[in-house]
């Protein structure tokens, strides 16, 4: 049942002489919810445009869908492209375009044919599904506050109907309260459409309350994956210092009691790597 | 890669009808059915759906859209489909806002009306612009050490300096081209000697500054535009207010200061550089020695000619900074609004320039300087 959707292995990523990435592995696995974290600087964001292919690592190997992704062009690996959906940190919403255009443009690249009542039939429902009221999709990005244009973005990156989500900190600059929606709305969309989602994050909330696994950058690779709980076992200083903060107490605190129905994944032991 | 979704319909004894849906309903397979399934109308008792292995977003829409358009019960769901008909189906909770719809007639006079009351706000608007720049020059004024020395000096560089590569080619090249196309005209009458009048009056009366303007708009102004725009974007001109800087006094004034100080210099050095071009090609093409053309070009020239040319200038140049100025102060929302109001503070800064110039050319005829 666990199938492996992303698997990245010995990946390496430098800038000059600056190494982000060295002998890097990470595997996601179909249905989860995966959140990464690291210290500013670890190469979290850098880690994800090397797996939709935005950045050309030096060294590895990255399958997504079990297609190696590495040295593919703008114009290949489509069939991957249309199975993802990401949404960039900012929104990275068309700024010319209202929302619901913004939606329609990976439909109308890929599917032509499609009658423009469909389509816009199938923004009108996305937009709902994104949390967005159903007047946002006739405005343009620069109308929108902060957590809509988030929404926005998200409404884009499922327009295809895809199986896996690339989500690049989700809930940076929402207030709490819109955070945590944000929150139960990708577990919904999780559980509703079965995604599998790929989630950089800063928010250790959302990793309480969402993710069926966590992996932590540092070290320049991933030096830990795992539930939370297992996490937490570890004797790694910088772990320890992330969730035995006062944040990390707090937001333990604030999700003590189990979550409803958690979802059971098999769980890698020896990913769980001692420094 | 799937199989294409399909569906077929079926007459029950009773009279009732039922569709049975089969295939992949997924988004890469749907297209042809939508249409089919728009199609359909009557009523249909229900949607069978046992007979679909898989199913999205994209075909539960076209199932849920179906059912309600024909009232139709949706049978066979599978868990997976039941939960995604539920989800897609909560967009009708929400209405979508009524479009408004005009006629063709009503939308062109609109676009018409809006058209014309922009142009006057805008005409508004840069009125109330320049009397802000004209305050907080007097302000100033009257506090000297507010005064941007360095920014002044660095527009200097930029407006001035880093133009006489450009503008002195230009000049020279216009230069010849007039002493070229006049020597043409004025042989057949024998009076090619007139070609020096032609290029010493038309360049430092009229072609010399209006060039230079013209080019000082399309990189000076341009420039304006496009960093106060920006800087808009970003913010920086609201920061600037908080912290108590006067945007007006920081930005917009240093750079119309700069303009007007250096349209009338470039000006000069444009007419210098035509006349050699034109010097030149008497030289070459009507045997017209360089000591015979500057002698000749001081008895045909008075000197209000490099008046109205030093008159003109100051006048373009503030026109220009402040049209750039104006222009990017205008910026609002996103990137593509830079580029318009560029693009716009070009061609109204050229636009004004020569506006401006026919009005010049008619009053200095009248008070007897010709």
């Amino acid at each position: 049942m666990t199938e492996t959707i992303i698997s990245v292995r010995g990946l390496r990523n430098a800038f000059g002489d600056q190494v982000i990435h060295d002998n890097l592995d990470l595997d996601v696995m179909r249905g989860e919810i995966l959140g990464v974290v690291g210290g500013s600087g670890t190469g979290k964001s850098v880690l994800m445009r090397s797996i939709i292919g935005l950045k050309q690592p030096e060294e590895g190997e990255i399958r997504v869908f079990s297609e190696a992704m590495i040295g593919k062009e703008e114009d290949e690996a489509t069939d991957v492209r249309r199975r993802w959906g990401v949404l960039f940190q900012g929104g990275a919403l068309f700024s010319t375009l209202t929302v619901a255009e913004n939606v329609q443009v990976p439909l109308r690249e890929f599917y032509p044919d499609f009658s423009r009542e469909l389509i816009d039939e199938i923004a009108r429902y996305k937009i709902h599904l994104s949390g967005l009221p159903a007047e946002a999709g006739n405005k343009y990005p620069a109308e929108l506050s902060g957590g809509m244009r988030k929404r926005a973005g998200l409404a884009r990156a499922l327009s295809m109907d895809p199986e896996l989500l690339f989500l690049d900190e989700p809930t940076a600059g929402l207030d709490p309260i819109g955070a945590a929606n944000f929150d139960k709305l990708t577990r919904e969309l999780k559980e509703t459409l079965g995604l599998t989602v790929f989630l950089i994050t800063h928010d250790l909330d959302t990793l309480y309350a969402i993710c069926d696994r966590v992996a932590v950058l540092a070290d320049h690779k991933v030096i830990a994956v795992g539930p939370i709980d297992e996490l937490l076992a570890t004797d790694h200083p910088w772990i320890k210092e992330y969730f035995s903060g006062p944040r990390g107490r707090t937001a333990r605190l604030g999700h003590a009691k189990p979550k409803t129905d958690p979802v059971k994944l098999g769980v890698d032991k020896q990913s769980v790597a001692r420094p | 890669m799937a199989e294409i979704a399909d569906f077929t319909e079926k007459e029950l004894p009773d009279g009732r009808r039922v569709l049975h849906l089969s295939g992949r309903l997924v988004i890469a397979s749907v297209s042809s059915l939508d249409g089919r399934l728009r199609a359909l109308d009557g009523t249909v008792s229900e949607i069978d759906l046992s007979g679909v292995p898989r199913i999205d977003t994209v075909g539960a829409w076209l199932v849920y859209r179906t059912a309600r358009d024909l009232d139709a019960k949706i049978t066979g769901a599978d868990s997976d489909a039941k939960r995604l008909i539920e989800a897609v189906g909560h967009v009708d909770e929400d209405p979508a806002p009524p479009q408004a719809t005009q006629s063709a007639l009503n939308r062109l006079l609109s676009e018409i009306g809006e058209a014309v009351s922009l142009a006057v706000l805008t005409f508004l608007r840069f009125l109330g612009f320049v009397g802000q720049v004209v305050k907080a020059a007097f302000v100033l004024m009257l506090n000297p050490r507010r005064f941007r020395v360095h920014a002044i000096v660095q527009h200097f560089d930029m407006v001035g300096v880093r133009a006489l590569g450009i503008i002195g080619l230009m000049s020279f090249l216009i230069g010849i081209v007039i002493a070229q196309q006049g020597a043409v005209q004025l042989r057949q009458f024998g009076a090619e000697v007139f070609t020096v009048n032609l290029v010493g009056r038309l360049t430092f009366r009229e072609l010399g500054i209006l060039m230079t303007a013209i080019m000082v708009a399309g990189r000076s102004g341009s420039a304006f535009a496009a960093q106060i725009g920006t800087m808009k974007i970003t913010e920086e001109i609201d920061a600037m207010r908080t912290i108590g800087v006067v945007p007006i006094e920081a930005l917009v004034v240093p750079r119309v200061l700069a303009a007007i100080i250096m349209l009338p210099l470039l000006g000069m050095y444009a007419s210098l550089l035509a006349l050699v071009g034109g010097g030149l090609l008497c030289w070459i093409v009507l045997d017209i020695p360089p000591t015979t053309f500057i002698q000749r070009l001081r008895e045909v020239t008075p000197i209000t000619d490099l008046y109205i040319g030093l008159i003109k200038a100051p006048v373009f140049g503030a026109i220009i900074a402040m049209c750039g100025c104006f222009q990017g102060m205008q910026v609002e929302g996103n990137s593509e609004q830079v580029g318009l109001k560029t693009t716009a503070a070009v061609v109204q800064a050229i636009f004004l320039v020569i506006v401006l110039d026919a009005i010049f050319a008619v009053f200095f005829s009248n008070i007897g300087w010709d």
